[in-house]
């Protein structure tokens, strides 16, 4: 590990690369990106952002749970908790019925409200508060390492049900007449968003997640004519905004994700502005 | 000309299809057969139960009644592979998915995104040209009109290479010359393939000019025979010309 850190500060001769923190968060981000870019193409495609918008806020209920039942690491809670959530939403979505946006707007404020309530009780929500926008330069080797491994997991079962998620984002009766198992495959995708969102969002915040998923894919949709283009663009905007976002936050002494998330949404106006000019 | 396909299929039955949905009787004793290397079509009006039909046929309704597949040889084959171009494809018209991606994804298990397989990107080229759309290959899916999103549909709905095709309403929305393309490739898959197909269509003309079997339903069957025999008989009348008058369909 001490390894990749010689290594860095002696390719980046910043002021910045300094710190150790700053580098930590810089792994971090390259690392949490790509997977934001990989799920997020998926997550546009099968109109998700509001799904993912419910999770990322179903945190809060998460955190109280593990508070409430003394679970010592709060990312146990938080992870079950997020796959629970994405579960029920998903199965309430796919019942065809015409309100499940009121009904995903009704787990998403009512697990804030929850949440909220628990963690305030005796007025102590202050220690949540790094929750609410994330604090990636607190992260730790460890949490690196963890991050790692999630990335190379997310690759793999990614690579295993990319081609179905394809057919079902175009029709899922279609996919269904192919023989395909289609609430198989959404349950495992909605789990690996779960897990992923949970994982990050100590970094990231519960606010600024579902930026971090949706900006990067929406903005590739704009210029990409096909899955290759779209995939590969919407990582390289993924990175590029989180590495961007981190040193201007650096320089500006702003927070690092909300820095991260406007930066994307300024490429995400750029790439707007160009694809709809090219049709 | 292949007299059999690749399982030996011969018959496809329809055996007394009844389909009801909240006390309406939408299909009642549906009975007919569908044979290899030929083109039936299923004619009716608006609400006759066509789509419903095909989609008990698919096996994607509940329905009473049986459908069976049986071989020359009069065996009972359990499963047979049935290709289904639907009437009406609703997708998301911005997705960026080309017409490659969508083709491959029935073709390789790998992601499509990275393929790099010559010998699959070659087939696909030639089920593109045997429809006489290769030039879409590069196309996104939302682009194509609605002539070229059937072409594409029809080679999607050929791999696997199916024992039945299903079409439904395949040209609406279509013009001429797309139309007359699309029967052009059909009449191939018939003769190449021995394939049995069934075609559920709203246009006489083309029903009249290629169909070797009309079943007219109503809710039931009411007349099934050659094109010759249906379109002379009293029920095809009825059931068309009477409609007409009342402002309906045709």
């Amino acid at each position: 590990m001490s390894g990749i850190y010689d290594m860095l500060s002696a390719l980046l001769p910043f002021a910045w690369a300094d710190y150790k923190f700053m580098v930590n968060a810089l792994l971090a981000v390259v690392l949490i990106s790509p997977l934001m870019g990989i799920l997020g193409t998926m997550a546009v495609n099968n109109k998700m952002a509001f799904f993912s918008d419910a999770l990322g806020h179903s945190a809060f209920t998460g955190i109280a749970l593990g508070v409430l039942l003394g679970i010592r690491n709060e990312l146990i809670s938080l992870v079950a908790f997020g796959v629970f959530i994405a579960l029920v939403i998903t199965r309430v979505k796919n019942r065809g019925n015409t309100s499940s946006d009121t009904v995903i707007s009704v787990f998403s404020s009512g697990s804030v409200a929850v949440g909220l309530l628990v963690l305030s009780y005796g007025g102590s929500f202050s220690k949540y508060n790094s929750y609410l926008v994330g604090d990636v330069l607190s992260v730790t080797k460890g949490e690196l390492l963890t991050l790692l491994i999630t990335l190379i997991c997310v690759i793999v079962i990614w690579a295993l049900i990319y081609n179905k998620l394809l057919v079902i984002s175009v029709n899922k009766e279609l996919a269904a007449s192919r023989g395909i198992k289609t609430s198989l495959y959404e349950n495992i995708f909605v789990i690996v968003v779960a897990v992923v969102v949970m994982l990050s969002i100590k970094w990231v915040g519960i606010l600024l997640i579902n930026s971090l998923l949706i900006l990067p894919a929406a903005s590739a949709r704009n210029l990409a004519k096909n899955s290759r283009q779209y995939l590969v663009l919407s990582v390289a905007i993924s990175l590029v905004g989180a590495i961007s976002g981190l040193l201007i936050s650096f320089y500006g002494d702003t927070s690092a994700g909300a820095t991260i998330v406007t930066v994307l949404t300024v490429i995400f106006f750029i790439t707007y502005a160009i694809g709809s000019r090219k049709k | 000309m292949a007299s059999e396909n690749g399982c030996g299929l011969c018959k496809i039955q329809i055996n007394n299809i009844s389909v009801k949905r909240g006390g309406e009787v939408l299909l009642s004793d549906v009975s007919f057969h569908l044979h290899c290397g030929e083109l039936t079509a299923v004619i009716g009006v608006n609400g006759a139960g066509k789509t419903t039909l095909v989609k008990s046929i698919l096996g994607e309704i509940r329905h009473e009644g049986q459908v069976t597949f049986e071989s020359h040889h009069g065996e009972k084959i359990s499963k047979i592979t049935i290709g289904y171009v639907p009437q009406h494809l609703d997708f998301d018209k911005s997705a960026p998915i080309s017409v490659e991606d969508f083709l491959l994804v029935g073709r390789t298990n790998s992601p499509v995104c990275f393929n790099r397989k010559r010998k699959l990107s070659q087939e696909l080229d030639n089920a593109l040209e045997s429809v006489g759309c290769l030039e879409l290959k590069k196309r996104r899916l939302g682009e194509l009109s609605g002539g070229e999103l059937q072409r594409v549909m029809l080679v999607n709905a050929l791999h696997p290479l199916p024992e039945l095709l299903i079409l439904d309403e395949p040209v609406s929305g279509v013009d001429v010359a797309g139309s007359e393309q699309f029967y052009k490739a059909i009449m191939n898959l018939k003769k190449n393939y021995h394939m049995a197909i069934a075609i559920v269509s709203h246009d006489l003309g083309i029903v009249k000019e290629y169909a070797d079997n009309v079943v007219l339903i109503n809710k039931t069957v009411l007349k099934s025979g050659t094109a010759q025999d249906v379109f002379g008989s009293p029920e095809f009348k009825q059931t068309f010309f009477s409609v007409a008058e009342g402002g309906g369909d045709k």
